[in-house]
Parts: C-alpha cells; sequence; structure tokens
C-alpha cells in the first residue's frame, strides 16, 4: 500500500483537489480578514453557484470553462448586493448579528434549490472529464489539473488587485485600520461589499472548475465549505497565504486518509483537525494572534 | 412566589388545551411545537442569557435521543430511567464540552464553529457507529403502557411536553433572579468587565452550557418516545441546531418566555407555508431563513423585546403629559 | 514604614520585540491615595492589567497584604479585594444603572435582596442616586464614569485600581468627583490612581510614582515629584512644574 507507485498520485490528486479547496478557502479567509465574521453562506453560494454552471451547460450549452468568465461578475455582483443590500443593513454593526444573517441567508439560498430542484444529483457530461495527461510517471486528470492551474491565476489576480489597484488599497486598509479608514473618506460599506463580492466571485470559479468531473446537488456546497473553514482556521484567519498553504495540506491529508481509512471516516478527520486547531492554536500557522 | 404568576397563568391556559381540542392533528403540531419550544428554551440560557450562540445544539438533543432509544433497545432499561439518564448524557456532554471550549477561550464566530463541527462529527459518528443502527437508525419497539412511557392518547404526551416546557419556564425564571444569572447576562454584556468584578466567566458559561444541554437532551428524550424512531439525520442534523437558536430570536433572546412564543410562531409559519404551497420540501425551512433575517434586522430583541419596547414608548408618552394642576409643584 | 498593602517588584513585561513595562516597582500604602503619572504610552495600563490578572508578566511579583498574587486571574483577585476600572469605560449597556451596580455587589452578598440594597447604597455614595433606573447608555461621560467606579466599589474592595478616571470630564465635573475619591479612601479603601490631571493628583495623593517608557524614574511626594528635573523633562514641561509647584507651596 505504500509503494510510491500508489502514493505519488494519491499526493499529487490531494494538491490538485486542494488547488479548489484554497479557491473557495479564499473567498472566505478574504471576507474574514476585512469583514471580521465568518460568512456561513458561503457553502450555500457554492451550491447556487455550481447549479449555475450546470444550467449554464444544460441549457446555454456553454462549456464550463466559458461559462465561468459569465458567472465569476454575476456572483460578484450578487454578492456585493447582498453585504450592500441585506447583510450590511441587518446586522447593525454587531458581529453576532451578522452570524446570524449570513445563517439565514444560507438557509434561504439552500432550501430555494432544494424546493426549486429537489434533492436530485445531476452532472453534467463534457468530453474532456475523463481524460488525463501523461506526466509519464503518472497520469492526472485534465479536469483537475486546469483547476489547479487556474487557482494559481486567480491567487495571482487577487494579488495585482490588492497591491496595484486603489480599490485593493482600500481593502486593505479597511481590514487593518476600519475607523482610520472612514476618517480619510473610505467608503466602508462599499469595501465591504466589494470584498464580499470578490469572495463570491471565487467560490463561483471554483464551482466552474469543479462542474466537470464533479455532482450537484443543494447540499454540496456544505461538504466543501466545512473544509474550508478547517483550511482557514489552520492557515490563520484573514491569511491568504495560510489559505493556500493549509488548503494543499489539507487536499494531501484528505487523499492520503481517503486512502487509508476510507470515504465517511476521511470527514471525520477533517472535523476533528478543526477542533484541535480551534481549541489548540485558533490563531492557525499564519495567522495573527487574536 | 409572586414572580412565578405569569408562569402559573400560561401553563394554566395551555393545560386546558387537551380538554377543548380533540383534533389528533392540532394535538400532534402542539406537541412538536412545544417540544420545539423546550428545545429553545434550553439554548435559551447559554445563547439569550449568555450570549454565547451556539450553532451545534442538535449534540445535546441527539444524544438525550440516542440515549434513551439505545439503552430501551439494546439493554432493556425501564423507559423512564433512559429518559433520565438522556438527560445526564446531554448535561455530562455540555460539561465536558463547556470545559473544552470556554477553558480554551473560545468566543463569538469560534464558539459557533466549533459547536457547529461537534455536532457534525456525532451526526457522522452516529451515521456509520453499529450501536446507533447506522444508516438504518433505532426503531423503539411499540409497547403501549406508562411503565414504557408509551401513551394511547395524544393528551398524555401534551401534558408531559407541556410539564417540562413549565420546568424550563421556572428555571429561566429562577436564573433571572439568582446571582448565577446576573453573573451570566453580565459575561454576555462585556466579558472582561464581569471579571473585573469577581464573576469566574469560565465557570458561568460552563455551567449555563450544562443547564442548556440539559433542557435541549430532555427535548431530544421525549422526540424518541414520541415518535419511536431516531436516525442520525434527525438526532443531530441541522434542522434542530436551526431551530434551537431561531425560536428564543425570534420570540426574543434573553427572556423568559421567548422561545415558547417563538415556537408557535415559527411552528405556526410552517404550517402555513404548507397550506399554502404543499409539501415541497425546503419551503418551511426558506421561511425561517426569511423570517431570520427579518427578525435580527427590524426586531434583534424579537416579539417579546418589540413588545417592551412599545410599552416603554407608550409609558414615556404618558409621563410627558403633565395634568394642569401639578405643573406647579414640580 | 509598615509594609504597603499592594507591592509590585521589579515586573516586566514583553510584547514581541516590545518592552512595555521594564523593572517597575512601586507600592501603595493601607488608607493613602498613590498616584501613577507618565505620558502616554509608558506602560501604565499595562501595569494595571498586570496587578489585576489580565496580563501575565514575564517577569516579578505582585504582593497583596503580604501574599504573592503573580498571575492570579482577574475574578478571583476582585475576590481578594483588588478592584479597578477601565480607562475606556465598560458599562453593561443593556442593563440599568442599579443592575450594573448589582453585578459588582453580587459578589459580597449572595441573595439578591441584600445585594440590591447594598448596590443602592452605592449608587447614592456616587451620586448616581436618582439614576438608579435609569438604562446605562442613558447616562453622560461623567456618569458612566460613576457608574465604572461604583461597580468596582460595590465590591467592597480593599484597594481600588482607577485607571484615569477623570479623562473626558470637564472642570466642573472634576471637582464634583474628586470629594467622592477622597470620601472613599477615608472610609479606609487604598487607591491606586492613574491620572493625567496633574491638579488632581497633586491635591489628591500621598504619594506619587512616575512611570516613563516602561521604567519608574521618580517617585515620591507630590512636591518632590513636581521639582524632580527628571520628571519635567519626561513629562511634565517646565511651565506646568513650576506653576504647580507655586500652587501647592514648595
Amino acid at each position: 500500500m505504500l509503494s510510491p507507485a500508489i502514493l505519488i498520485p494519491a499526493i499529487l490528486n490531494g494538491l490538485l483537489i486542494g488547488a479548489i479547496y484554497a479557491l473557495v478557502a479564499l473567498g472566505l479567509t478574504l471576507i474574514y480578514g476585512v469583514l471580521h465574521i465568518i460568512n456561513f453562506a458561503h457553502g450555500a453560494l457554492l451550491s447556487a453557484a455550481m447549479f449555475a454552471a450546470f444550467f449554464a451547460f444544460r441549457l446555454l450549452g456553454l462549456d464550463p470553462y466559458v461559462a465561468v468568465f459569465l458567472l465569476a461578475p454575476a456572483f460578484f455582483a450578487l454578492g456585493y448586493a447582498l453585504q450592500r443590500f441585506i447583510i450590511g443593513p441587518a446586522s447593525h454593526g454587531d458581529d453576532r448579528n451578522m452570524l446570524l444573517v449570513t445563517l439565514g441567508i444560507a438557509i434561504v439560498i439552500e432550501n430555494a434549490l432544494l424546493y426549486a430542484f429537489r434533492a436530485d444529483t445531476r452532472t453534467i457530461d463534457v468530453p474532456y472529464a475523463f481524460q488525463t495527461i501523461d506526466f509519464g510517471f503518472t497520469f492526472l486528470a485534465v479536469p483537475r489539473v486546469v483547476g489547479f492551474i487556474a487557482v494559481f491565476g486567480v491567487a495571482l489576480a487577487l494579488w495585482v488587485i490588492m497591491a496595484f489597484t486603489d480599490t485593493g488599497r482600500a481593502i486593505r486598509a479597511v481590514a487593518r485600520e476600519k475607523l482610520g479608514a472612514q476618517l480619510i473618506g473610505i467608503d466602508v460599506a462599499h469595501i465591504y461589499a466589494v470584498t464580499f463580492g470578490l469572495g463570491t466571485a471565487c467560490v463561483a470559479i471554483a464551482a466552474c472548475l469543479l462542474i466537470p468531473t464533479y455532482y450537484v446537488n443543494p447540499r454540496v456546497g456544505d461538504a466543501f465549505v466545512l473544509v474550508a473553514f478547517t483550511i482557514v482556521v489552520l492557515g490563520g484567519m484573514g491569511s491568504v497565504p495560510g489559505a493556500l498553504v493549509g488548503a494543499l495540506l489539507v487536499g494531501v491529508a484528505e487523499s492520503l486518509s481517503g486512502l487509508f481509512l476510507g470515504e465517511s471516516l476521511g470527514q471525520i478527520g477533517i472535523f476533528l483537525i478543526f477542533i484541535v486547531v480551534l481549541l489548540v492554536r485558533p490563531s492557525g500557522l499564519f495567522g495573527a494572534r487574536a | 412566589m409572586r414572580t412565578f404568576l405569569p408562569i402559573a397563568a400560561v401553563l394554566g391556559v395551555l393545560a386546558v388545551v387537551p380538554l377543548v381540542v380533540h383534533s389528533n392533528v392540532t394535538l400532534n403540531f402542539l406537541v412538536v411545537a412545544l417540544m420545539i419550544a423546550l428545545v429553545g428554551q434550553g439554548w435559551n440560557i447559554l445563547g439569550g442569557y449568555g450570549g454565547q450562540y451556539s450553532f451545534g445544539h442538535a449534540a445535546f438533543f441527539g444524544t438525550g435521543a440516542y440515549v434513551t432509544a439505545i439503552l430501551q433497545v439494546w439493554y432493556g432499561v425501564n423507559a423512564w430511567f433512559g429518559f433520565a439518564a438522556g438527560i445526564a448524557a446531554g448535561a455530562a456532554l455540555g460539561g465536558a464540552l463547556g470545559a473544552l471550549v470556554f477553558r480554551a477561550g473560545l468566543r463569538g464566530s469560534y464558539f459557533a464553529l466549533v459547536t457547529l463541527a461537534f455536532a457534525e462529527v456525532l451526526r457522522i459518528i452516529a451515521s456509520v457507529a453499529p450501536v446507533t443502527g447506522a444508516g438504518v437508525g433505532t426503531l423503539i419497539k411499540l409497547e403501549l403502557g406508562i411503565w414504557t412511557f408509551q401513551f394511547q392518547s395524544r393528551a398524555a404526551f401534551y401534558w408531559i411536553i407541556l410539564a417540562l416546557v413549565g420546568l424550563s419556564l421556572v428555571i429561566a425564571r429562577l436564573i433571572e433572579r439568582s446571582r448565577f444569572g446576573a453573573w451570566l447576562i453580565a459575561v454576555r454584556e462585556n466579558e472582561d468587565a464581569a471579571r473585573a468584578l469577581g464573576v469566574d466567566a469560565s465557570a458561568v458559561k460552563s455551567v449555563a452550557m450544562v443547564i442548556s444541554a440539559a433542557i435541549t437532551a430532555a427535548a431530544g428524550c421525549f422526540y424518541a418516545q414520541y415518535f419511536l424512531f431516531v436516525d442520525s439525520g434527525i438526532a443531530y442534523g441541522t434542522w434542530i441546531s436551526v431551530e434551537a437558536l431561531l425560536t428564543p430570536i425570534i420570540g426574543g433572546v434573553g427572556t423568559v418566555f421567548g422561545p415558547l412564543l417563538g415556537a408557535l410562531v415559527v411552528k405556526t409559519l410552517g404550517e402555513g407555508a404548507k397550506l399554502v404551497a404543499g409539501d415541497a420540501p425546503g419551503l418551511d425551512l426558506i421561511i425561517y431563513g426569511a423570517v431570520l433575517v427579518l427578525v435580527i434586522w427590524i426586531m434583534p430583541r424579537g416579539l417579546i423585546g418589540g413588545l417592551t419596547h412599545v410599552r416603554k414608548m407608550l409609558a414615556r408618552r404618558e409621563a410627558t403629559v403633565v395634568p394642569a394642576g401639578k405643573a406647579r409643584h414640580g | 514604614m509598615a509594609e504597603p498593602l499592594l507591592a509590585v517588584d521589579k515586573v516586566t513585561c514583553r510584547f514581541g520585540g516590545l518592552l512595555a513595562v521594564n523593572a517597575a516597582s512601586l507600592a501603595a500604602q493601607a488608607g493613602q491615595i498613590t498616584a501613577l503619572i507618565g505620558p502616554n504610552g509608558a506602560g501604565k495600563t499595562t501595569l494595571f492589567s498586570i496587578i489585576s490578572g489580565f496580563v501575565m508578566a514575564n517577569q516579578g511579583t505582585v504582593h497583596f497584604a503580604g501574599q504573592d498574587v503573580t498571575g492570579e486571574p482577574p475574578h478571583r483577585l476582585a475576590r481578594r479585594g483588588i478592584a479597578r476600572t477601565f480607562q475606556i469605560v465598560q458599562p453593561f449597556y443593556g442593563l440599568s444603572v442599579r443592575e450594573n451596580i448589582l453585578v459588582g455587589s453580587h459578589l459580597r452578598h449572595r441573595k439578591r435582596d441584600a445585594a440590591l440594597s447594598a448596590a443602592d447604597q452605592v449608587g447614592r455614595d456616587v451620586g448616581l442616586g436618582e439614576m438608579l433606573d435609569k438604562p446605562a447608555d442613558a447616562l453622560t461621560v461623567a456618569g458612566r464614569k460613576r457608574l465604572e467606579l461604583a461597580r468596582a466599589l460595590a465590591t467592597e474592595p480593599k484597594v481600588l485600581l482607577l485607571d484615569e478616571v477623570l479623562a473626558g470630564l470637564n472642570p466642573s465635573e472634576i471637582r464634583d468627583i474628586v470629594p467622592v475619591i477622597r470620601d472613599f479612601c477615608r472610609r479606609g479603601i487604598t487607591i491606586l490612581m492613574i491620572e493625567h490631571v496633574m491638579q488632581a493628583v497633586m491635591s489628591l495623593a500621598a504619594h506619587v510614582f512616575v512611570l516613563a517608557e516602561g521604567r519608574i524614574i521618580a517617585e515620591g511626594t507630590p512636591s518632590k515629584i513636581v521639582a524632580d528635573p527628571l520628571v519635567v523633562e519626561a513629562y511634565l514641561g517646565r511651565g506646568a512644574a513650576t506653576k504647580l509647584g507655586a500652587q501647592h507651596g514648595r
């Protein structure tokens, strides 16, 4: 069982899965880093995005890798509107309320999907879904490789936005010192909404990368998001490098434990890591001490 | 004694219901509503009075349900003992969780997350462990009789759950008037200030967690006896964690009657939704989610808070209208 | 000189690379008012946080009534008789004034009735008798300061740590609250106060410690401090020092 021929592909696959986790986790850690809340609606939004990608394919004939250019902006707008017009006003600035409001939104979205589309699992059929690329020492699935590359592209794009644009600078200012940012004229409500929008756009991109090989149902987002929560806590809330490193680690850990322990216990492994990290070192690997 | 009059009055009115209402459908609705109210009363002790919002109260509900069921099915334990054991198990779990979590200093979002994770871990374990019947669930054998805690008439179940809810109302009121309650509320309002005044915040929160867990576990035990079937999704599912927090928030967090009022409102809304749109899955939860957002937005103190606010405003209006003769003596 | 009620001995505290408090020692004699002054950022509040158990010192000890209480948690220190107020007031906003004070008085009175009458008494003593039923958020800044004081006093402390209790008050409000503080000292409560309002320090304190950049640079009676060139240089400034010296008869 421990031969390199089995271990290496397992590890590589872990890294590839980890990349997708990273994208979901990135959105979550971005929102936490700036708004200082855990976005409980993240999972439901991922499910919604996957349904959107599904229907883009079924009804509009759009390949997911094309649909992403439509869905990412659309979900950015959705995220922006959600924060600006619902979450922000409803919370009255209280963190505890924000938790509940995002939970409420998650419940609404998830059950709206359930009501509209039932609980059935659906998949799409794209020609490259099962194609593999020969890397010499191993074969890797095309969608996973594309996903891996895309995630780094997104991470790079986010870095560019944060470092070189005015909006990005404003986001970093608000994240560090909200009151100060307000005093120099930054529209905090707008920045919050932009950040939320960016986090939601990440989720939409992740959905398009997942749909070639993954199934869709109203609860699919939950599984990913719990892993994403673990990654964000492990890597440090609000830390982008932490999310990336943590995601790759978790991806590999999940792949290896799936190899040795089987499906359902693998899930528990993630939760247990989560709980242990929360209890022992809630600031995570890269995070600042709360 | 006078402070318990409102509770006695409410219980009195509710106790009469089965004598007047004979429809099984209505009685069933009320039994479930009261059971959810009990879950909410439990959550309210820790969340409403203590300000620690748990997103995983299903952990206690499910433990109560499973312990009751398993003790009867696998070990032939008497149902009433099983009930008591279920409550004890829930309380013990609450104590263990509290010790771990509050000692580690977890608050706010982190606390919500860790409770969510615990409930999920229990759900996964219950879905694969043989003792809980894994995916199939646990079925309690139908055997009507007082000794087995299974009754022919709905009314009997109604009065039992009403008694449990009544007990939780009394506990809430006792806490409100006690030193423990004053400390718990202080921790909710400002934990550091409370600590500076001599409050052992971790201990207070842990005790609140134990009481909260015990009450919620009792509801779980009741569920097992009423429906005679438990599986991982029912016991530890998110539905019960959501209803646990929804009912106090809608009714009024940190009040004695909040969860009861909230449960009646929430369940009525759910039934109303079914009447209007049929039995489609998910519709009632959509309404719950929307109501949650709306309540936080418009009435963060819930229905009871809203009513108190209106009452205070009216009182203030009255006070500013000074009768002609009195003004001189002011 | 009698054994001090509160003795802080060479306390050091480091946050990351920053040395917030550097081998600071001070003592508060029973029944007296002792002041801790110094420029902003000197580490005064950090020192208070160490004494009251909110922050752990890296080195040094804190003794209270002869016993080593270093590192004990805030609630246990409060039970021993060390109470503190916060620089930025922290009332329980959702509760009434009486309910706020009640949390403090409950430390010594288990039963609600006894605790309520004790709370009412303390509330009247600090001048909040009219406001007992009002919500805490309806108070003015001065009112909130009194509430902060009342809550701490309700715990019936032996030592009261006041962190800039006069900050944000106008001169007449200060004139009103100083006698309240002096009165509690007369009743036997030892007070250690951080203050910037030098007039109050001069008239209230029997002994003064000066903290600058984490180190105690001087200690002594108010008039001696005002004349100390080190203190003048680090904090007071020559103009203020001369004026204070003249007013309080050096």
